[in-house]
């Protein structure tokens, strides 16, 4: 009896190791910035070419810093939800505007709306690097003293929204007040 | 069908009607449209995301011993664009920029190690296609050898068992008078 439940016992173990395997998403690495300070910044802001913008300008507050382009196909998907999110006020969302041209990043958020308090301009992607972005959109949730508390990769959908994000934001809120 | 409207339209048509002046076969008309009318809607669709990512040119650099190390370092570098690809050989933009960044960081005298740290610190220990060794992967480097171990254990245990159950071993005094007894139970040994 022994000798064919032993295969069978191994067979079912890898076949529940290879299964949970299979529902994994390889792109989804884990960041290492993750209870880090935020990589600091001095850009220029998208709307406001003449103006610099920094991630020290955010301190004390909780932020979004969400990672889009025009040239980026799946940030027109969560494009509409990020103007409702920011028309919710619960959070400010700032933008990295990553390795896009001025002109079409402009004519993106004429079209379909600016969901951004601010936009920094990432021409050649040299602050996507220091924030370890290897795939736009991404999104991290940046506490009140600048520490990088949660990073999204990939749309910010409704789902994401109120099962991930919105549950971190309000209790660094909290522990604010 | 003077008319250049009229020579337009004919061609669509041609799908409809069931004779055709023309020399072509009906389906050959058919499917060359359908074709096209396929790659349109392919062009219409792609048409609004066409943007592309900003993208400088890659500059390689004079000094060739840097260059060199380039090579080797980023064969050792994974991509994560392309995860299956080292940055070496990848075409995506992050790979270039981040061969522009090392190439930058060994012009200003880093040594390999520290550009590994400066990328590990912001990318992760998936970056490397060498996984270190700490405790997370003790199981990946060692695994292998511990089923080794435990499969030559097993073989060395079942070819001894083996062994021990081929070899004849003589009988001892009991067991011979038992064996005896057989076989003078036997009905037919009797007779003889």
């Amino acid at each position: 009896m022994l000798r064919y439940l032993i295969p069978l016992v191994i067979f079912v173990v890898l076949a529940v190791f290879l299964a949970i395997g299979l529902t994994r998403d390889p792109h989804e690495l884990k960041s290492v910035l993750i209870n880090k300070p935020a990589p600091s910044f001095r850009v220029s802001q998208l709307k406001a070419s003449d103006k610099t913008i920094s991630n020290e300008d955010m301190r004390g507050k909780v932020w979004l810093l969400n990672v889009w382009a025009s040239w980026c196909i799946a940030c027109r998907d969560e494009h509409p939800y990020l103007i409702e999110y920011a028309k919710s006020g619960v959070v400010p969302i700032y933008g990295l505007n990553y390795k896009d041209r001025r002109e079409d990043a402009l004519a993106w958020l004429g079209e379909l709306g600016d969901p951004y308090t601010a936009s920094a301009v990432d021409l050649d992607g040299r602050v996507g690097i220091d924030y370890g972005v290897y795939g736009a959109p991404e999104t991290y949730v940046i506490d009140q003293s600048g520490m990088i508390r949660l990073k999204h990769v990939g749309p910010l959908m409704p789902d994401v929204w109120s099962e991930k994000i919105l549950p971190v934001v309000q209790e660094l809120n909290r522990q604010g007040k | 069908m003077n008319n250049p409207n009229e020579m337009n339209k004919s061609g669509r048509e041609a799908c409809l009607r069931p004779s055709n002046s023309g020399g072509k076969p009906l389906f050959l008309t058919c499917s060359f449209l359908l074709s096209c009318s396929i790659l349109l809607a392919l062009i219409c669709l792609l048409a609004p995301f066409a943007k592309a990512q900003v993208q400088e040119e890659e500059v390689p650099s004079d000094d060739p011993v840097i260059e060199q190390r380039l090579a080797n370092l980023s064969r050792e570098l994974r991509c994560l664009q392309c995860q299956n690809q080292t940055l070496a050989d990848s075409p995506a933009g992050l790979a270039a920029d981040l061969r522009r960044e090392i190439r930058l960081q060994m012009k200003a005298g880093k040594s390999d190690k520290e550009i590994i740290a400066f990328l590990t610190q912001r990318y992760g220990d998936f970056i490397l296609y060498r996984p270190r060794v700490t405790f997370t992967t003790y199981l990946l480097w060692f695994g292998p050898f511990v089923l080794l171990l435990g499969g030559l254990y097993l073989l060395f245990h079942y070819i001894k068992q083996r062994r021990d159950l081929i070899t004849e071993k003589p009988l001892s005094a009991d067991e011979h008078r038992r064996a005896e007894e057989l076989l003078a139970s036997i009905p037919g040994k009797e007779t003889t």
